[in-house]
């Protein structure tokens, strides 16, 4: 069993892909430190979907950049915390290991595709670059290469592409793309906004990564073409068994494709649990506010739920629980000290000090239609 | 009391812009260099603004025609060949000239000219700049076209040449020099504009303010033309540097500034003739052209930096 | 056109040309809306949805000529837009505005509040001066705003209290008529609440009338009354909204409403996606744009542009399937 330092209801299991425990990421900034991540806490467990939900600014794309140690340094810092991958902390890796497993064992897929795709390279070209880094062909890697004589260099050189290149018409051709051979040799300006981010998910995966992170992998999508990538996605899931880790804020996404939810605000997570509980029957107040702002297709409403105020300047957050000022069950206790991320069922975990009082009020009635 | 209550009311109704320009001056005073610009220039500007004040001899203005009948105002200076070719002393701190005549007081007022030259060019090039720019970014189609057509026509005159060939044929004189400079530093301007326009005008907040029923005439110079403007400010305050260079050159060839006028090329071509026994008829004007030129590029460099987007929160 | 109809519009038309070259003789042109009928009652919030691509802004600009139009006729209120002239346009200008998608481009950066909202009084009204600053004021707090923010400039605003200015500015005419362009796509999920909460109430108590454009369905159904689906430049299906999610006629609005991901994990998929991308705008599939996805085609449909035809009361489709 792994020890870990310092939080309440320790809760670390061994089966825990990613287990973030107290990260916190800072940005100094001309007009002050921004907290960006204050003491953040997850779990993602193997071959599971998991949604990152929550607001502009909350920090869910930060939290993905921290864990993948691509935080440009300055302004931004991590500050502390663990992140545990596979048991190992990544905040303790070097720049090199880091680079080991960047593309390798977790891949990351961006909200465009456009602009993550480099423009002046074919699709093919650039899933034959994340290949050859991590993998190797006729039983040589591209780090062999210097030991030959610069005559055998070019031959060998141009062998080993050669066999990359064919698994990277296979990697499009798994993310169901027509005509792969055609498509490697194709430039992304070519492409439709679809195609480009099929292309990128053949790219991430190419080398069988336990953790695939899609940041708002859908947002600048039509939504007929985003239904094909989502079940593109989950279909991949199941054969390779890769865990996701979604981000978004299209909880209609979450909704469909996410086994487990996190929910994040101002810097750090609220809840934590199975998909359906969290949707329809959250604990937490900001949660519950969250979810009563959605207009539903399954109700009928007058008026949409609101929650009061607005998000948090991260310069200066609220002390105590960042969530106090819109809350209407704030205590004094909120305001001072904030509330650490308990388990309070199985799998089911709250920050909230008065988790017992919000839980038993009376929660608005949801008439759903049939 | 009425009067800190005004003050009130003017710092509450301009809160924002104080705190941007607050931003914008922290972000300036982080370069040392930008604030050696800025000092530079406000330095020039002292001297020509207060050059009565702070030249021992002065220079009167006579009314001129010359041959071909045009009236022009020259500048005299009073000659004083017993003070002639002194070095620096503590009456005269330049030391004098080939006709006695105190150069201290000579780079003072020539600031004056310099400056105004600059300024002048610059202005009127900007504003030429920016309409015809602005209403071919703006309109587009043929009007885009034709525009920029003749901009291309003006763009391929060489500025020198025709100043050259201005001076010999209504004579020379500063005016001249600026009209023809004035004739060829336009077209980039207008393009500069126009490139910043293609982008601006694609923003929401130009439909609109033709949805509310702007003219076309509105939306473009009060919402697109403000927004674009900012590499312009760049461009012009670099330029200014560029442009008394260029009038200096051609004063120094003899074009331009009419003998006898402090202009500080002239006095540099002047002062070859006497560089090696009076080395300080050829430095100062030398230095005050190096001091300002020098001024306006670190100027320049400075407002291209704070007014980067990236910089800015 | 009846008595409760504020918009009319007939076989509208608007085609973009695409420049070709200097020498070249054919023009091609992208048909974003080709051959559009629509019509939208007094006081009604009518929904417009479709995909990115579909012409959906491009119509909501076209119907208060923002964008003149190619071919076809719009009444509003009685005037035909398409026959006046400039001076007469901008007379009707104050009875229909728009509200527009993103927050951060709508708004002038270098003006502030009082200049933006205070923009269409000082050009219509030539309003100056106390009359100026109170008639802005009263319209902040329409929008839920105060005169704190006066003399502030957008970027110092959240993304919804942006999204409020342009409100402000719309209302500032007293229109009858406002078009939504996406007005809440850009906002988080509670802004995106308040916001609406806001225009339904506006609506009630101005009595005003919105074109709404989106491709949220969970939003359409919560404010809509009645919705016109649109695809590659033509509306496939118009319904009452509750109606439109009982039952669908046409088959993309049924793999529309299937393909938007609905927040509740309860509810599951029942079709499968469809297949292929939406058609290019240039050169559209030939008779119904639709047929190339469509799982139930005929061999007409490759033939003839099917024609939206009144099928029921107050639904339209325009379907082979249907006669």
């Amino acid at each position: 069993m792994l020890q870990i330092q310092g939080c309440e209801g320790d809760f670390v299991k061994k089966k825990d892909l990613l287990s973030i425990r107290k990260l916190k990421t800072y940005f100094f900034t001309y007009e002050g430190v921004v907290k960006a991540l204050e003491n953040v806490d997850l779990d993602i467990y193997p071959g599971e979907t998991f949604g990152l939900i929550g607001e502009t600014g909350c920090g869910k794309s930060i939290t993905a950049l921290s864990v993948m140690r691509l935080i440009q340094e300055p302004p931004g810092k991590i500050i502390d915390g663990q992140i545990l991958f596979k048991g190992e902390d990544l905040l303790k890796k070097s720049e090199e290991e880091m680079q080991k497993i960047r593309g390798n064992e977790i891949s990351m897929i961006f909200q465009e595709p456009m602009t993550a795709l480099n423009p002046v390279y074919t699709v093919g070209d650039q899933i034959v670059e994340v290949l050859l880094l991590h993998k190797k062909f006729l039983g040589l890697s591209i780090r062999d290469i210097p030991k030959y004589n610069l005559l055998k260099r070019r031959k060998i050189k141009k062998k080993i592409y050669q066999e990359a290149f064919k698994e990277a018409i296979e990697a499009l051709r798994l993310v169901q793309i027509s005509d792969p051979e055609k498509v490697a040799k194709q430039y992304p300006h070519e492409l439709s906004g679809g195609m480009r981010q099929r292309a990128m998910i053949a790219m991430m995966l190419a080398c069988d990564p336990s953790l695939l992170i899609a940041d708002e992998p859908t947002t600048a999508l039509d939504v007929t073409v985003q239904a094909q990538i989502l079940e593109l996605m989950k279909e991949l899931q199941k054969r390779k068994n890769t865990a996701i880790w979604l981000i978004t804020h299209n909880l209609g996404i979450v909704a469909e494709m996410c086994d487990r939810v996190g929910v994040m605000y101002a810097g750090y997570i609220v809840e934590m649990g199975v998909t359906e509980k969290i949707f329809d029957n959250p604990d937490h107040p900001y949660t519950r506010g969250l979810m009563g702002a959605i207009p539903k297709i399954t109700e009928e409403k007058e008026q949409l739920e609101i929650i009061p105020g607005t998000v948090p300047n991260l310069i200066y957050p609220p002390p105590g629980c960042r969530f106090h000022p819109r809350c209407k069950y704030a205590i004094d206790k909120c305001k001072q000290s904030p509330p650490p991320l308990v388990e309070v069922e199985k799998d089911h975990f709250v920050a909230c000090h008065r988790y017992e009082e919000v839980k038993h009020s009376v929660v608005v009635k949801r008439e759903r239609k049939a | 009391m009425i009067k800190s209550k005004k003050l009130e009311e003017f710092t509450k109704k301009h809160e924002s812009k104080i705190k941007d320009i607050k931003h914008m001056l922290y972000l300036f005073r982080r370069s040392l260099l930008s604030m050696m610009g800025l000092i530079l220039v406000l330095f020039v500007l002292l001297v020509a603004v207060f050059a009565p004040l702070l030249a021992s001899q002065h220079p009167s203005f006579v009314e001129v025609t010359s041959e071909r009948g045009t009236e022009r105002i020259e500048e005299r200076w009073s000659i004083n060949f017993d003070e002639k070719l002194l070095p620096p002393n503590s009456e005269h701190l330049f030391g004098t000239d080939d006709y006695g005549r105190d150069i201290f007081s000579m780079v003072v007022y020539g600031a004056r000219t310099s400056l105004k030259i600059c300024l002048l060019v610059v202005i009127v090039s900007t504003i030429i700049g920016v309409v015809l720019g602005s209403i071919a970014g703006y309109f587009g189609g043929k009007i885009d076209e034709i525009i920029m057509r003749v901009t291309d026509i003006f763009l391929s005159i060489p500025g020198l040449i025709l100043a050259l060939a201005v001076a010999s044929a209504l004579g020379r004189s500063i005016e001249h020099v600026m009209e023809a400079l004035i004739f060829v530093w336009w077209p980039p301007y207008a393009r500069i504009i126009r490139g910043q326009i293609l982008s601006v005008r694609e923003n929401q907040y130009v439909e609109a303010a033709r949805s509310i029923g702007a003219s076309s005439w509105r939306v473009l110079f009060k919402h697109v033309v403000p927004n674009s403007f900012s590499p312009l400010l760049v461009q012009i305050t670099l330029d200014l540097g560029a442009v008394l260079l260029v009038a200096a050159g051609l004063s120094f060839i003899g074009v331009g500034a009419t003998p006898g006028t402090a202009e500080w090329g002239l006095m540099i071509s002047t002062g070859r003739m006497h560089m090696f026994h009076a080395w300080w008829y050829v430095t100062f004007p030398g230095l005050a052209i190096f001091i300002t030129v020098l001024g306006f590029n670190l100027l320049g460099d400075g407002i291209r930096d704070v007014t980067d987007p990236r910089l800015r929160r | 056109m009846t008595q409760d109809t504020i918009l009319k519009i007939d076989n509208l038309k608007k085609y973009f040309p695409i420049k070709k070259g200097l020498f070249s003789l054919s023009k091609d042109y992208v048909k974003a809306v080709d051959n559009v009928d629509v019509f939208i009652k007094h006081g009604e919030t009518f929904g417009l949805v479709g995909e990115s691509g579909c012409g959906k802004t491009t119509l909501g600009r076209v119907a208060i000529q923002l964008i003149p139009a190619t071919a076809g006729t719009i009444y509003f209120m009685g005037e035909n837009l398409t026959e006046l002239n400039k001076s007469d346009l901008r007379k009707l200008r104050p009875h229909m505005q728009m509200v527009f998608q993103d927050p951060s481009s709508s708004l002038n950066p270098r003006m502030t509040v009082k200049q933006i909202v205070g923009e269409p009084l000082i050009i219509n009204e030539k309003l100056k001066g106390e009359a100026l600053n109170k008639k802005v004021i009263e319209l902040l707090y329409t929008v839920g705003l105060n005169e704190q923010h006066l003399y502030r400039y957008p970027h110092e605003f959240s993304g919804g209290q942006k999204q409020r200015i342009g409100v402000a500015r719309a209302l500032a005419l007293n229109p009858d008529f406002i078009v939504l362009d996406e007005p809440t796509s850009a906002l988080d999920v509670s802004v995106q609440a308040q916001i609406l909460n806001l225009l339904k109430n506006l609506q009630k108590k101005l009595g005003l009338t919105y074109l709404f454009i989106t491709h949220d369905l969970s939003v359409i159904h919560y404010i809509s009354n009645r919705v016109a689906i649109m695809y590659a430049g033509r509306i496939v299906e118009v319904s009452k909204t509750k109606e439109l999610f009982e039952k669908q006629y046409h088959p993309y609005t049924k793999a529309l409403l299937s393909a938007i991901p609905i927040p509740d994990p309860k509810i599951k998929k029942k079709f499968k996606p469809l297949k292929g991308e939406v058609p290019s705008l240039v050169n559209p599939p030939s008779g119904c744009r639709f047929h190339p996805r469509c799982t139930k085609k005929m061999p007409i449909c490759s033939k003839i542009e099917p024609e939206l035809k009144e099928i029921e009361d107050q639904r339209f489709v325009a379907c082979h399937l249907y006669k």
